[in-house]
């Protein structure tokens, strides 16, 4: 919307942003029920974790059967990059302090990242205006659609024979895709795929997955050859 | 303790942390994490558990390995990922594929 003024187009991009983002909180929802937690807990990782990949992670670990322990950890790996996010942010949103700051950090996901700085960088009233919005609206929309997929998942009985197991495969898979740009990240995609299955039938459930950081740190430590080649 | 006060624990343990990284990264100074190897292992850090996840759930059952109508869903997703399809459309036809797969009697 090119006429627009830059802040309406950075509220406008936010809205579409965070009706979209909400609406594949359905199949957290029912995917949470699926791997076994009820209605509350379901509910309580979206207002708490507000982190997609982090959640699908939490309930992916378990519905494998993994324990508590390896669920928290997957969780909270896969959430490391929202503390990089914080870095990018902190300028933009600066000056910043006490309640506002926290809440302004339960707010720092992919989403309201990208669209505050997809705005011009000689405008920190857009960037703010995308990051705020994008923010609060994703959590709004993410929050109450999670309660309509789970209690459209506790409806169903058996998960499988609605897919619900492909589904949340299909999901890991459409969080990842837009990740696998470089060559390095296919190749560590590739290793970190193939040494999860390996260790499956040898370790307990939720190690295996785990143990994939293994290969990112190996991955992380060289310099690569060209500074292109390292994922956003 | 019962199962059901342990995941309780678990998911406000993972809130816990999920926020204490986010806002750790709002207030620490910028150059604790301006090494590049810091950046480059937590990039990959994402792309491995994600795989991992995708492959463990696609592929196994509890501790074994099995090959079932899922691989068939995971593969129209990769199809539907590879021509930009949205997220919410990809993860609906993955349990339709593999609804209608089982429905037939396959996997």
């Amino acid at each position: 919307m090119p006429r627009l003024p830059r802040l309406d187009a950075a509220r406008q991009q936010a809205v579409s942003v965070a009706l979209a983002t909400g609406a594949y909180a359905i199949s957290f929802g029912a995917l949470s029920v699926a791997a076994g937690l009820d209605l509350w807990q379901t509910m309580a990782l979206s207002l708490l974790v507000f982190s997609g990949g982090s959640q699908f992670a939490f309930v992916g670990v378990i519905g494998a059967g993994g324990t508590a322990g390896a669920a928290v950890a997957t969780s909270t790996f896969l959430g490391l990059r929202n503390g990089f996010y914080g870095v990018s942010l902190a300028p933009i949103l600066r000056p910043m302090h006490g309640w506002r700051r926290a809440w302004a950090a339960h707010m720092t996901i992919d989403e309201s990242t990208a669209v505050a700085l997809a705005q011009p960088a000689n405008d920190p009233k857009a960037r703010r205006a995308g990051f705020w919005w994008t923010g609060v609206g994703v959590f709004l929309a993410w929050n109450a659609v999670t309660v309509v997929g789970a209690l459209l998942g506790s409806r169903i009985g058996d998960p499988a024979q609605w897919g619900l197991d492909a589904a949340a495969a299909a999901a890991f898979l459409g969080l990842l895709w837009p990740r696998l740009a470089s060559r390095p990240a296919q190749a560590v995609a590739a290793a970190s795929a193939l040494l999860a299955l390996a260790l499956t039938p040898v370790l307990p459930s939720g190690l295996p997955i785990l143990a994939a950081a293994l290969v990112a740190v190996i991955a992380g430590w060289r310099a690569p050859s060209s500074a292109k080649e390292v994922p956003e | 303790m019962s199962d059901y006060a342990l995941m309780w624990i678990a998911i406000a343990a993972a809130g816990l942390l999920a926020w204490a990284t986010k806002f750790a990264g709002h207030v620490v100074p910028e150059t604790w994490l301006e090494n590049p190897r810091v950046h480059r292992i937590a990039a990959y850090v994402s792309v491995a558990l994600l795989s991992a996840l995708f492959a463990v759930q696609s592929f196994t059952s509890g501790t074994t390995l099995v090959i079932d109508a899922r691989i068939a869903a995971v593969g129209v997703a990769a199809l539907l990922l590879w021509r930009k399809a949205p997220f919410i459309v990809v993860v609906f036809v993955a349990a339709g594929v593999a609804a209608g797969l089982r429905a037939l009697g396959w996997g």
